[in-house]
């Protein structure tokens, strides 16, 4: 990336507000149940956490922060999540992604609602990774041009 | 008459704003506002399905009271919104590709206008 | 003289798509209708409509106050392991487009250097 002279108070406040961009969209993932939110709107608002601090600052910082060759390894990892719910799934008798299944709970309507939260979690995971690593590779040749 | 008007309305700017995503699509020869167009074509996709998704005096599909017996008419209709919930991301995920390749074709022809890729093509097979 | 011929052709297409759409709008029952198909109990061939159904059990089924998330997850959880794969594909389809043709350009890039040494 162009190293942008570097304002502070940009970075300063860029800085500030990323963390609570961060908390809020684990919020999001995690309170999908009772409120509008879920892995997707939550897994784009961690990425967007990430890309202002590497806006912000040089991008040696946001490479600190979350370096760029974990990009692909996490989405996959978030892919896997989702997968293995359904496998677990078949894995104690039942259907490919029937989480009435996973022995999580007592009641099937509580099994259902963590198999929901698993799979959040994993789509979180995945969005988040996907958008931080197609943001890196969308810029990844400017310092060498 | 005016009924009519009050429940398609919507609908008709949406269908507007589809056309300026075609018009961006078929006129412009710019190949980034060809992805822009694409993109908006898009979004008219998506708010034609949540405008479709409406009822009256509904309020959004996140229960209110589960102990007394769910009125259908009192929540409005929740499937057009998880389809374009995941319409959205994987919008965001096409358009990263379809910059990744404009990328790579301005790197190998140095431009990006649709007329002179086409001729600067054609150079390069006649070498 | 081609170009604006081509151009006179093209707006008049893009018009004439609008003026099919607004005719097809006619067709479309009002916003917000209770009475429309995807309204109804009962779809067109009398099996219970999808939506109305989702409403009015997802809290029973999965104990989540939320409607969009238990379709999302649970009723439909197949589409949306598509989906994912989906944008695990677009990720890695931009990691093997840039990412390879940095390589490329750096070793074209170390063979300039060599050639002019």
């Amino acid at each position: 990336m162009k190293e942008a002279e570097n304002n502070p108070i940009v970075s300063l406040i860029a800085s500030i507000v990323s963390p609570f961009i961060m908390l809020f969209g684990l919020y999001v993932i995690f309170h999908g149940h009772y409120s509008p939110g879920g892995g997707f709107q939550g897994g784009t608002l961690l990425a967007a956490s990430i890309i202002l601090i590497r806006l912000a600052h040089s991008s040696h910082t946001g490479q600190l922060q979350f370096p760029a060759k974990l990009g692909t390894p996490l989405g996959s990892l978030g892919v896997l999540i989702y997968y293995g719910t359904g496998l677990a799934a078949l894995w104690w008798g039942g259907q490919f992604l029937n989480y009435a299944f996973l022995p999580l709970a007592e009641e099937i309507s509580l099994r259902r609602s963590w198999g929901i939260l698993l799979v959040e979690i994993g789509v979180g995971l995945a969005v988040m990774a996907i958008l931080v690593s197609i943001f890196d590779d969308l810029l990844e040749e400017e310092d060498h041009d | 008459m005016i009924e009519f008007f009050l429940g398609h309305y919507a609908y008709w700017f949406v269908l507007i704003l589809l056309v300026i995503g075609l018009y961006g699509m078929i006129i412009k020869h710019n190949l980034v506002k060809k992805v822009i167009g694409l993109s908006i074509f898009q979004v008219a996709i998506i708010l034609f399905f949540i405008a479709s998704s409406t009822k009256w005096e509904a309020t959004v599909p996140v229960l209110a009271n589960h102990h007394e017996k769910i009125q259908a008419a009192a929540y409005i209709n929740p499937l057009p919104h998880t389809l374009m919930l995941t319409a959205i991301v994987v919008g965001v995920a096409t358009s990263g590709v379809s910059f990744a390749l404009l990328i790579l074709t301005y790197r190998r022809y140095k431009t990006l206008n649709e007329t002179e890729l086409l001729k600067r093509m054609s150079e390069e097979d006649a070498e | 003289m081609k170009d604006q011929r081509l151009k006179i052709v093209n707006y008049s297409l893009l018009l004439i798509f609008l003026a099919l759409l607004i005719y097809a709008s006619l067709g479309l029952s009002p916003r917000g209708d209770l009475n429309s198909w995807v309204n109804r109990e009962e779809s067109a061939a009398h099996s219970p409509n999808a939506a109305t159904y989702y409403i009015r059990h997802a809290y029973h089924d999965t104990h989540s106050p939320n409607m969009v998330t238990a379709i999302l997850a649970d009723y439909r959880g197949y589409d949306t392991l598509g989906e994912e794969t989906v944008i695990l594909t677009a990720g890695i389809i931009c990691f093997l487009l840039l990412r390879r043709e940095r390589r490329k350009t750096k070793n074209s890039k170390n063979k300039e250097i060599k050639a002019e040494k």
